[in-house]
């Protein structure tokens, strides 16, 4: 016996509240996947900070689309009884862990991109966007700085955390023109003054992460082709297992308060 | 193999403004950068801190405990240093 | 955070000390003073504290694998967020645990070793398996629980950087154990199934929480010694009656069965259990616990993934060292 999977009313509005709130909270489940299996406790407790810090942009940003929704969904109905075509986050973050590399690599690519995204979207026209803009722009902040001084210390640390960067860079490239994307449901909220235009905020990202990655002693593929669709719900196979995991409760005992 | 050593840090916190910098407690970290980082995600995960300073152990001076009475005990007698060793009449009112 | 009453006596060191220095020290600690690390101590003081202090903390961060089994299944998201920073919290307080045996003489790196070697023990609680989400609620309330009756009087332990890393740990732990009894309330108020689940998890949890709080008095040899350095300020059947005392009217407010039928209150109002199956706790902390490999192996996987992060931190930090020497040179 399985419960079912809810219906969302995807207006403009709703659409892209969920996109951010997806973000976040596929993201924080990674990084929450690796709470006790850290490098060192040092990066436990910070690896677990980030994670608390996007499960928490997620909450709000849920809680948020519920509202202008106006239906009876909740932050735990869009994360728990969604199935993986209904989530619309940047295929980026569903990518594995991997090893410290990779998640880290991961992370400076989002952060560097997230830091500048919440910062422009403090000037949004939507009073509770801008108000999750203000709290999540401090905390991407932190995320770009932590992340950075890893890839710099990876990437000129030995030939083995070296290799293993600049594979993840490779591997990872291709998923990051999606954080620059607009369809045309975000082209009315752009216009509109709520949301921003994240191709406006590429020149700064890609100025950024060159030159984290320059220090890093690292280079960036010279392969443009980036991949699309987790927005649309066109994910990797991975995303698939992540919410079988994140959803197994739910889904199982119908009806039930936890 | 025994696993190599991460260099100690000492970690201060200030908690509020205008109090002193208090040790709260250590850490590993290969480098300075690395353990201010790490000072503010072990030691103010509920919001206890303003500033933080982190000090490589090993740079700790410390006073040796087997001297005490050298460094410590002459300071005892030397009461005319606090203001209750002092009379002053009680309709001079505070000072 | 969690400790256990694991240590064995060392009386073979005592005797090289010198008497006077030792009856010095321990009119010190009669006197309510604390231990600080550079103070002279006994060295079997020393050694029992080392091993205490390192064996408290490899518990919170074994501890984390059972609990941290169920992060990424966390039913809501409330939830979710509290159970990891539940779960980080251990780490934190393993952290500070390490740093405190680290001011006895032996590294971080040298405990851990010796835990990963499986010379050092834990809690013998990690080894048991965590199957169902009420295992995160029973952990919270019924591990936590026994944990903080351990943990409190530690905050006025003898020794110095102990107390207070304990005094820390404590003020941190205090949402440990309503989390899980929250979880708990909201198990057995829900549906026929996860009041099952809750009541099947207390069937799991009960003795081998018992079994935390160490062997029975009488064949405790070490209390002595610790009691007389302040190290330990009651016995282990002192705090299991005070926990089971403390329990048993949560598990009626539950509406749950605690597993021991033959349980009575007598006249003084403390509540006998039945006996004990200490034969199971010693295998456990023999390594035959359901899952002492896994745990582990956990830890040793971790350990070893991370080799070539911690490498590469210190060949970074070597060479800036280096280049910060060569332009001060120039």
């Amino acid at each position: 016996m399985a419960v079912a999977s809810i219906k969302v009313s995807e207006t403009p509005l709703v659409l892209y509240t969920l996109r951010r709130a997806d973000d976040a909270l596929i993201l924080g489940h990674r990084l929450s996947e690796w709470c006790g299996h850290a490098p060192m406790l040092e990066e436990d407790m910070a690896l677990a900070n980030m994670g608390l810090d996007l499960l928490g942009q997620a909450r709000e940003l849920y809680t948020y689309a519920a509202k202008v929704e106006g239906k009876d969904n909740d932050e735990d109905k869009f994360a728990y009884l969604r199935d993986v075509v209904q989530y619309r986050n940047l295929l980026l973050l569903e990518q594995p862990n991997g090893d410290f590399a990779r998640t880290m690599v991961r992370q400076f690519f989002y952060a560097a991109f997230a830091d500048l995204y919440w910062r422009a979207m403090m000037k949004s026209k939507d009073t509770t966007l801008a108000a999750v803009a203000a709290k999540s722009e401090k905390e991407s902040a932190y995320h770009i700085r932590h992340s950075s001084e890893w890839i710099v210390r990876l990437g000129d640390g030995t030939e083995e955390s070296h290799a293993r960067t600049q594979s993840a860079i490779d591997d990872l490239w291709a998923y990051t023109g999606e954080m620059f994307a607009v369809d045309d449901s975000e082209r009315g909220l752009i216009d509109a003054g709520i949301a921003i235009d994240p191709a406006t905020l590429h020149p700064q990202w890609l100025k950024t992460v060159t030159s984290v990655v320059n220090e890093a002693t690292l280079a960036l593929p010279k392969n443009n082709w980036m991949q699309q669709g987790g927005r649309s719900g066109r994910h990797s196979e991975h995303l698939g297992h992540l919410l079988s995991e994140l959803q197994s409760l739910q889904r199982s005992f119908p009806g039930a308060t936890w | 193999m025994a696993t190599p050593n991460i260099p100690l840090w000492e970690v201060f916190i200030r908690s509020r403004n205008g109090l002193a910098h208090k040790h709260v407690g250590s850490l590993h970290a290969t480098d300075a950068t690395l353990a201010l980082q790490a000072a503010r995600d072990i030691y103010t995960r509920r919001g206890e801190g303003l500033s933080i300073w982190v000090v490589p152990s090993n740079a700790i001076t410390a006073s040796d405990p087997t001297e005490k009475g050298m460094m410590f005990e002459p300071a005892e007698s030397k009461i005319y240093r606090h203001p209750t060793f002092y009379d002053v009449p009680e309709e001079v009112g505070h000072m | 955070m969690y400790t256990q009453a694991l240590n064995s006596s060392d009386n073979d060191d005592r005797h090289v000390e010198d008497a006077a220095r030792a009856a010095q020290f321990q009119a010190r600690i009669d006197a309510d003073e604390r231990i600080e690390p550079n103070d002279w101590m006994p060295a079997a003081y020393r050694k029992t504290l080392t091993r205490q202090i390192s064996q408290h903390a490899h518990s919170e961060i074994v501890g984390m694998l059972p609990e941290g089994n169920w992060i990424t299944r966390a039913p809501t998201l409330r939830r979710k967020a509290a159970l990891l920073a539940k779960v980080q919290d251990e780490c934190g307080h393993g952290l500070y645990l390490y740093a405190a045996a680290e001011t006895l003489g032996s590294s971080r790196e040298e405990l851990v070793d010796a835990m990963l070697a499986g010379k050092a023990k834990y809690s013998s609680i990690f080894n048991y398996p965590t199957l169902t989400w009420a295992d995160i609620g029973t952990i919270g309330w019924l591990v936590d629980g026994a944990a903080i009756m351990n943990q409190i009087p530690l905050c006025r332990c003898s020794y110095g950087p102990y107390a207070r890393a304990m005094i820390r740990v404590c003020k941190e732990e205090s949402f440990h154990q309503r989390q899980g009894f929250e979880i708990m309330l909201t198990l057995c108020r829900g549906t026929e199934d996860q009041k099952a689940m809750a009541q099947n998890a207390l069937d799991r949890w009960w003795w081998p929480v018992l079994m935390m709080f160490g062997p029975p008095d009488q064949v405790s040899q070490h209390s002595d010694t610790s009691t007389k350095w302040k190290i330990k300020r009651f016995s282990n059947d002192e705090l299991r009656q005070k926990f089971v005392d403390a329990t048993v009217p949560q598990a009626q407010f539950l509406g749950l069965t605690i597993p021991d039928l033959g349980m009575k209150q007598n006249a003084n109002g403390n509540w006998e259990y039945s006996p004990i199956d200490w034969e199971e706790f010693k295998q456990v902390l023999a390594g035959n616990g359901p899952c002492n490999r896994e745990r582990l192996a956990a830890r040793r996987k971790a350990h070893d993934d991370g080799a070539w992060v911690r490498e590469a931190a210190m060949a970074y930090a070597e060479k800036r060292k280096s280049r910060q020497m060569a332009q001060a040179a120039e």
